[in-house]
C-alpha cells in the first residue's frame, strides 16, 4: 500500500504540480481508433513496442491491430496490458518468490518458483481476451476502457495445471471455489483488492494453468511476471497476473471484483435492450465466437481483381468449425481455407481469394464454431460493454 | 518506494527460461504525461482522482453520451461507493460540474 505522496513520487507526477508534464515525452505518434474521442498516443514502455496507450497508471496498453495480420501467435512485446489498480509490484526477486496455497487443504504449501518448475510442465496455445475488448464500438456508449479490437492475444503459454498443484495440497471436501490473487494492490485500502474465482472443479480440470512461460520466454513484467493464471477459454479478467495467493473455500466467493464487477446480462444472449438494466446478471464467463480480417482495413484503397483476404477466427475453446466471407455485404457467403490448427482455444488463421470488380465493397468475416454457434449480424448490447462479437465489416474501395 | 536501483530497460536476455536464476528485476513506467484539462476546479479533480488513477482514464471517456452530466455523476459516484474514494460530499458536484463541462 502506498501514501498518496509516495504515490506521487512514483508515478513522476512532480509535472502536474506545474500544470503540464512534458506532453507526448513518449508518445511517438497517435493513432485513431474508429469511434468518437478515439485518438490516443503510441507509447513506448520496457519490453513493449509501440503500443496504444489506453491509461498510464495504471497501465493499460492495446495491441495495434495490424500485429494480427503477422501471424497466429501475438509476440509477448506486443501483447495487451490491462490493470484495474495502480500499486503493482514493481520489484520482484524471482528467487525470493513464493506462491502461497491455502484454505480448505489438508497441507497448505508456499511454493518457490524454482519448485514450480520443478513440477511437469505442461503447454497450451490460449487466446486472452479483455472482457472490454471492443468497447468503443457500443452504441450507446458505456463507461470504461474505451478499447478498439486490440485487447486480445494469442500465445503458448507454459506451465503447470492448477490441478497438480491443488492436488499437493489436497482440497478439502466441501470446498466450492478457489480464489486468486496477484501481487498488484490498490492504493486505498478501501478500494477491493483485485481477486478472482472459479469453481473448484473449474480449477481442477486439468486445462487452468499457472503459467511462467510465454512464447518461450519468461513472462513480460507487465503480462504477470513471475507466475500467472491462465484459463484457457475464458475471459482474461481471470487470468490473474503476479499470482502469489490462492484460497480454497467451502463458500461462493463474495469479493467485488466477482460479486458486482465483471457482470453480464442473465439472458441468453447475455444482452438486454440497448440502454436498459439487466433483471439479473452472472459473472462474465466463457468467450464467445469472434473473426476478424486482418489483411485489410476499413476504408482502404485496393487493386481491382484478385485478392488474398486472411485473417483471424477464436472462440472460447469448442474450436472454429467453419468461417466464411462476404464480398456483398452479407448476401452471398463463401466458406474460407481454414490455418493450422494450434488448439481449440488458439487463434485460428484463414484466409480467401476473391474477385473485386472496380468500385466499393463490403466484406464481412462470420465464423462458427464446432457446437454451431457464430456471430451475430446485429451488435449486441450489455451495460459494462463486455463481449463484443458482431459479425465485422470492412469497406473497401477498388480503384 | 523500494530502494533498489531501477533499470530503465530490462534486456530480454535475462529472461531467458534457461536462465532460471535471474536475480531481481526492477520495472519502471514511462513518466506519466497525461494531464487534467484546465477548466473550472479542475485543481478539485485533480486532488480527488488522482491518487488512484492517470489523467488519461477521464480523457479517454466518449463524449457523445445522452448526458454527461448523468454520465459523470455515475463515474465519480462508482468511484466512491465501489472504489472507497475519500472525496468529500461538498466536492462532488465541483467535480462533476468540471468533467461535464471539460470532457
Amino acid at each position: 500500500m502506498l501514501d498518496r505522496r509516495e504515490l506521487m513520487k512514483r508515478a513522476g507526477m512532480t509535472a502536474l504540480a506545474t500544470g503540464f508534464g512534458s506532453a507526448r515525452a513518449f508518445a511517438l505518434e497517435t493513432v485513431t481508433l474508429p469511434f468518437d474521442n478515439g485518438e490516443r498516443p503510441l507509447v513506448n514502455y520496457p519490453q513493449k513496442r509501440p503500443m496504444i496507450g489506453q491509461t498510464s497508471r495504471p497501465p493499460q496498453l492495446e495491441t495495434p491491430f495490424r500485429i494480427f495480420n503477422e501471424g497466429p501467435i501475438t509476440p509477448n512485446n506486443a501483447f495487451f496490458v490491462r490493470y484495474h489498480l495502480s500499486d503493482l509490484p514493481f520489484d520482484i526477486d524471482p528467487d525470493k518468490f513464493t506462491l502461497e496455497v491455502k484454505g480448505k487443504v489438508d497441507h497448505p504449501l508456499k511454493l518457490s518458483l524454482q519448485e514450480i518448475r520443478k513440477l511437469k510442465a505442461v503447454e497450451l496455445v490460449a487466446v486472452n481476451q479483455c472482457s472490454g475488448n471492443s468497447r468503443g464500438f457500443f452504441n450507446p456508449r458505456v463507461a470504461g476502457g474505451q478499447l478498439g479490437n486490440g485487447a486480445m492475444g494469442n500465445a503458448r503459454w507454459r506451465g503447470v495445471p492448477l490441478k497438480t498443484v491443488l492436488d499437493m495440497a489436497g482440497v478439502q471436501t466441501g470446498a466450492k471455489q478457489v480464489t486468486f490473487n496477484g501481487m498488484d494492490g490498490p492504493v486505498s485500502d478501501r478500494t477491493p483488492d483485485f481477486v478472482k474465482a472459479l469453481d473448484v472443479d473449474h480449477a481442477r480440470d486439468g486445462e487452468v494453468m499457472l503459467a511462467y512461460g510465454m512464447n518461450g520466454e519468461e513472462l513480460p513484467f507487465l503480462n504477470g511476471f513471475p507466475l500467472r493464471l491462465v484459463v484457457p477459454g475464458y475471459y482474461g479478467t481471470y487470468w490473474v497476473k503476479h499470482l502469489n495467493e490462492i484460497t480454497v473455500i467451502d463458500t461462493v466467493f463474495d469479493g467485488f471484483w466477482m460479486k458486482s464487477a465483471y457482470r453480464i446480462p442473465d439472458t441468453p444472449c447475455n444482452c438486454v435492450e440497448p440502454g436498459t438494466t439487466p433483471a439479473a446478471t452472472i459473472p462474465i464467463n466463457r468467450v464467445n465466437v469472434r473473426s476478424f480480417i486482418t489483411s485489410v482495413s476499413d476504408g482502404t484503397k485496393v487493386k481491382p481483381g484478385r485478392i488474398r483476404l486472411k485473417g483471424i477466427a477464436f472462440d472460447g475453446g469448442k474450436g472454429i468449425k467453419e468461417v466464411a466471407v462476404s464480398t456483398d455485404g452479407g448476401k452471398n457467403w463463401t466458406p474460407a481455407k481454414l490455418g493450422r490448427d494450434l488448439g481449440k482455444y488458439s487463434f485460428r488463421e484463414w484466409s480467401l481469394a476473391v474477385n473485386l470488380a472496380a468500385g466499393t465493397h463490403e466484406l464481412k468475416v462470420r465464423a462458427t464454431n464446432n457446437a454451431g454457434d457464430t456471430q451475430p449480424a446485429e451488435a449486441r448490447w450489455n451495460p459494462a460493454g463486455y463481449m463484443r462479437n458482431v459479425i465485422e465489416t470492412v469497406r473497401v474501395t477498388a480503384a | 518506494m523500494p530502494k533498489l536501483a531501477r533499470l530503465a530497460l530490462i534486456p530480454a536476455v535475462a529472461f531467458g527460461l534457461a536462465a532460471a536464476k535471474a536475480g531481481p528485476i526492477s520495472y519502471t513506467l514511462p513518466e506519466e504525461t497525461a494531464a487534467f484539462k484546465p477548466g473550472p476546479n479542475v485543481e478539485v479533480a485533480q486532488n480527488n482522482c488522482t491518487a488512484c488513477h492517470s489523467a488519461d482514464y477521464i480523457n479517454a471517456q466518449p463524449r457523445n453520451v445522452k448526458s454527461k452530466k448523468d454520465f459523470w455523476l455515475a463515474e465519480v459516484t462508482k468511484m466512491i461507493k465501489t472504489y472507497g474514494a475519500p472525496i468529500d460530499e461538498a466536492d462532488v458536484p465541483k467535480i462533476v460540474d468540471y468533467l461535464a463541462a471539460t470532457y
